[in-house]
């Protein structure tokens, strides 16, 4: 055993060192763990989505409370208990609904910025897979956290979703069966849902975010010109202490220094949630949710929440065998984009010639697609432009392999 | 500065995105086209009725037919289109005269004293016993005055199923539950039961009075406890088994209600607790006025809601189904100052620590 200073008082700072390294874990995790100095604000956005998880699983908490996962009960405990019986029940559901919109948003602006600054490659190629690890994971929680109010939309959206899974021409309605427990969603549909959402998927969802943290810890985060730090240097400028040696050091510790402006952008962005919370929900809780569900009736118009919009929109313009095939290209393709890029560079996409036009091409379908999955494809119109747009999106991955291919390397310091 | 800019970056696209996938893509979903692709646009007339959205939807039905008979190349076809033409053009001159006609009812000087007498006949239907008739309960007339719009009592008067826009579901409008009243008064006996409505029917009602009397007959309302036939009696269960028997007798009735209620209407017509969240403003405006405007076709009849009577109703729909708003305009703007001087102190906090960085 590690020697232990026998005299020193429980709980003191000594005490707990002997026993836990507490100095230490705070030096790995907090006061030695350095971030480029040269970082904008779009840094802050994975504390942003960390504070916003954080937020989600306390409201679900209260929400969990009661709730009541049946088929009979579920739609009034929701709308009946929660909005009108439980004291600020209302306030914790437009949280929760507000959160589960917004942390997609955030998703989103955090993955664009990856992809803009070149952060998923040389070194943080597991960073980028453990960050699309949350994402699909993030999506199967929204998915089925969008079922448990057993609205219209929670049953026809399930309803399509499941179908999904009989593979077109394979027609595997069997499978179909097994995945819902039922020919049609209905009571152990919405059970397994229920268990996935609020059990078996936050538990995977933490173990990925601390994993995702882990692999942040050797390649460390990016900066604004993805410069190769050197980052023993500089901690030791930094350490040194001087406001001179500080200017020269080219780092700075996570706490105090970099989560002081994360804590800043926070407050900017909980004033936006906040905003929406109390002022501008509907975005989030779809008013076709608020009709009970029914089998019977189908939904003039059926489609999933926003952030699903451009995977479905690669969907629904092929025909059924195509369709899924683009789907579930769409769905891993992001995965590789560290093997996809082939070149050399980390550097802020204006820097890197003709991939900076991809970068924009890519952010302008991807909202051309979420537009166009919402918008009726009974219009010719629409029709005509999605399947331009999907097919455009699948032709991205190719472009940028051959873009990479032939992009000039940046010398150092150019 | 360049944060600001990337700022505006990420904000631009963030807006674009939310414009196109809730305004715009909203209106493209709910837009109704004729069949030449024109929009058609449906909009509130002030619960005025005079004939205006029927002379709407005839004008459209018209011109869809005339443009599909001009590019119908088979005969048969053809001929069945015009067929359809011209009853539709029927149809547009039947409810040109009727409105025609209630207008000049609503220039005669009515009585209400003679209305008065009058009116006793519709107390023969209009009992307070809830009892179904036909079909359906019909309502309590207490604040009929103050809840529905003159025109419309005139015109329901004279054919209940022309006034509420339902008359494509009868062969003679006369089988229409209190369709019996038809010709059996004259127009000025009409003006009377109207003035006598308008002057003694016309206490101000709460919000649920409004509700129980215009839309109770068909619509439940179960977070409030409301069912077709009213309030839901308060019962007690017996002590020894546990169950409530008069409630289970209650239940029944209410079932027994809704059957006959569905076998009317064609279906039960909605519970009624969550639709302030589940249908926009403008539809329910544009609904309530004449529902053939939203669901061509369906066989909830116009209800005749002045605006006043509207906004009670309203009101009521509101206190049901969103019952937390009152809450969110008092919490929110303490929220929203508590995270503005939350971010002005991070602020102070962040400038601190990055003072002698650069
Ligand atoms: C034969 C029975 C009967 C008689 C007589 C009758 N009513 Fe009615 N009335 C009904 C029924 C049934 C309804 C409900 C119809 C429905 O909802 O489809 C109704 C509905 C109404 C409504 C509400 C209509 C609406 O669209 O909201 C008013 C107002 C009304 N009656 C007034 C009168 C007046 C005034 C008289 C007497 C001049 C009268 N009724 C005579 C059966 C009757
Ligand atoms: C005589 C029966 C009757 C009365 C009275 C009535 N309704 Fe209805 N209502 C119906 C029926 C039937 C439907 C179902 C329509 C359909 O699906 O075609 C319906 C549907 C609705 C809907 C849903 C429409 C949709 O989009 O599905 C709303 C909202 C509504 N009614 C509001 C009201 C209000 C408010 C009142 C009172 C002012 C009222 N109704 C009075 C029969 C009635
Ligand atoms: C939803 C839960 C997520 C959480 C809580 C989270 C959290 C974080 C945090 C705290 C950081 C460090 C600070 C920063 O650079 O922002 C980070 C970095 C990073 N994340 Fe995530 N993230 C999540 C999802 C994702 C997703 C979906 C991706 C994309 C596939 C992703 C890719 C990255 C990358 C590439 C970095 C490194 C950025 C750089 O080096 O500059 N993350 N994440």
């Amino acid at each position: 055993m590690a020697k232990i200073d026998k005299k020193a008082f429980p709980f003191s700072k000594q005490w707990l060192d002997d026993r836990l390294a507490l100095t230490t874990v705070m030096k790995v995790l907090n006061t030695e763990y350095w971030i480029p100095k040269n970082i904008n604000f779009l840094w802050a956005m994975g504390m942003v989505l960390a504070a916003t998880f954080g937020v989600l699983v306390i409201s679900g908490i209260f929400l969990l409370m009661y709730y009541v996962p049946t088929v009979e009960g579920a739609f009034d405990s929701v709308n009946y208990t929660i909005m009108t019986e439980v004291g600020y029940g209302w306030l914790w559901r437009h949280i929760h609904g507000i959160g589960a919109s917004l942390v997609f948003l955030i998703i989103y602006i955090h993955l664009f910025t990856g992809i803009y600054y070149g952060s998923y490659k040389r070194g943080r190629e597991m960073i980028w897979i453990s960050g699309m690890l949350l994402f699909v994971l993030f999506s199967a929680e929204a998915f089925s956290g969008y079922m448990l109010p057993w609205g219209q939309m929670s049953y026809w959206a399930g309803m399509v979703i499941t179908n999904l899974f009989s593979g077109g021409s394979l027609e595997a309605y069997s499978f179909v069966e097994w995945i819902r427990g039922d020919y049609v969603p209905a009571q152990a549909f919405l059970g397994r849902f229920f268990m996935l959402h609020v059990f078996l998927l936050p538990l995977i969802i933490i173990a990925t975010i601390v994993f995702h943290f882990a692999t942040l810890r050797l390649p460390h985060v990016n900066n604004q010109e993805g410069k190769e730090v050197d980052f023993d240097e500089s901690a030791r400028l930094w350490k040194e202490g001087t406001v001179e040696s500080r200017k020269k050091s080219e780092v700075i510790p996570f706490s105090p220094v970099f989560l002081s402006k994360d804590i800043f952008v926070m407050g900017v962005y909980f004033i936006l949630f906040f905003y929406l919370v109390f002022y501008n929900f509907d975005f989030a809780m779809d008013p076709v949710n608020f009709d009970p569900a029914d089998g019977l009736k189908t939904p003039a118009h059926i489609y999933p929440e926003w952030y699903f919009l451009w995977s479905y929109e690669i969907l629904r313009p092929f025909s059924k065998d195509v369709g899924l095939i683009a789907f579930a290209v769409a769905q891993v393709a992001l995965f590789a984009l560290p093997f996809i890029d082939r070149s050399p560079n980390v550097a802020p996409a204006s820097k890197r010639g003709l991939f900076k036009y991809w970068f924009w091409t890519l952010l302008v379908i991807m909202i051309a697609l979420t537009a166009l999955g919402k918008l009726p494809p009974t219009d010719p119109v629409f029709a005509a432009m999605g399947l331009v747009f999907a097919v455009a999106f699948l032709l991205m991955g190719p472009a940028l392999y051959i873009i990479t291919k032939f992009e000039k390397k940046i010398e150092e310091g150019a | 500065m360049k944060e600001l800019k990337i700022f505006g970056v990420v904000a631009f696209f963030s807006l674009l995105t939310y414009y196109l996938v809730e305004p715009y893509a909203h209106h493209a979903m709910h837009a109704k086209f004729d069949a030449q692709g024109n929009e058609i646009k449906i909009e509130s007339h002030g619960f005025v009725y005079d004939g205006t959205t029927e002379a709407a939807a005839s004008a459209v039905a018209i011109s869809d037919l005339e443009y599909k008979i001009g590019k119908e190349k088979d005969a048969k076809l053809k001929a069945s289109l015009e067929k359809k033409l011209t009853l539709a053009k029927d149809v547009q001159a039947k409810k040109a005269t009727f409105w025609k006609e209630v207008a000049t009812i609503g220039q005669l000087t009515g009585n209400a004293k003679a209305g008065e007498a009058a009116f006793a006949s519709c107390t023969g239907c209009h009992n307070g016993l809830n009892m179904n008739m036909g079909g359906v309960i019909p309502p309590n007339l207490d604040h009929a005055g103050a809840l529905y719009d003159e025109n419309y009592l005139i015109a329901l008067l004279k054919d209940p199923a022309m006034a509420s826009n339902v008359d494509h579901k009868y062969a003679d409008t006369m089988l229409h539950p209190m369709g019996s009243i038809k010709g059996t008064m004259s127009h000025q006996q009409i003006a009377d039961v109207v003035t006598y409505l308008k002057e003694k029917k016309a206490a101000e009602p709460t919000a649920k009075t409004a509700f129980m009397e215009a839309c109770v007959r068909c619509h439940a309302m179960r977070y409030d406890k409301v069912t077709q036939l009213g309030d839901i009696p308060k019962t007690k269960e017996n002590i020894k088994t546990g169950h409530d028997i008069d409630a289970m007798k209650y239940a029944q009735k209410v079932a027994e209600e809704q059957a006959t209620l569905a076998g009317y209407m064609g279906k039960l017509p909605p519970d009624l607790s969550m639709i302030i969240r589940a249908r926009s403003e403008h539809f329910m405006e544009t609904f309530i006025e004449d529902p053939q405007t939203q669901l061509p076709g369906t066989s909830m009849p116009r209800v005749g809601l002045s605006e006043a009577g509207y906004e009670k109703v309203h009101e009521y729909l509101m206190d049901i189904g969103d019952p937390s708003k009152p809450a969110r305009d008092m919490a929110g703007p303490w929220v929203l100052g508590f995270f503005f001087i939350f971010t002005i102190l991070a602020y102070l906090w962040k400038s601190h620590q990055w003072k002698d960085l650069h």
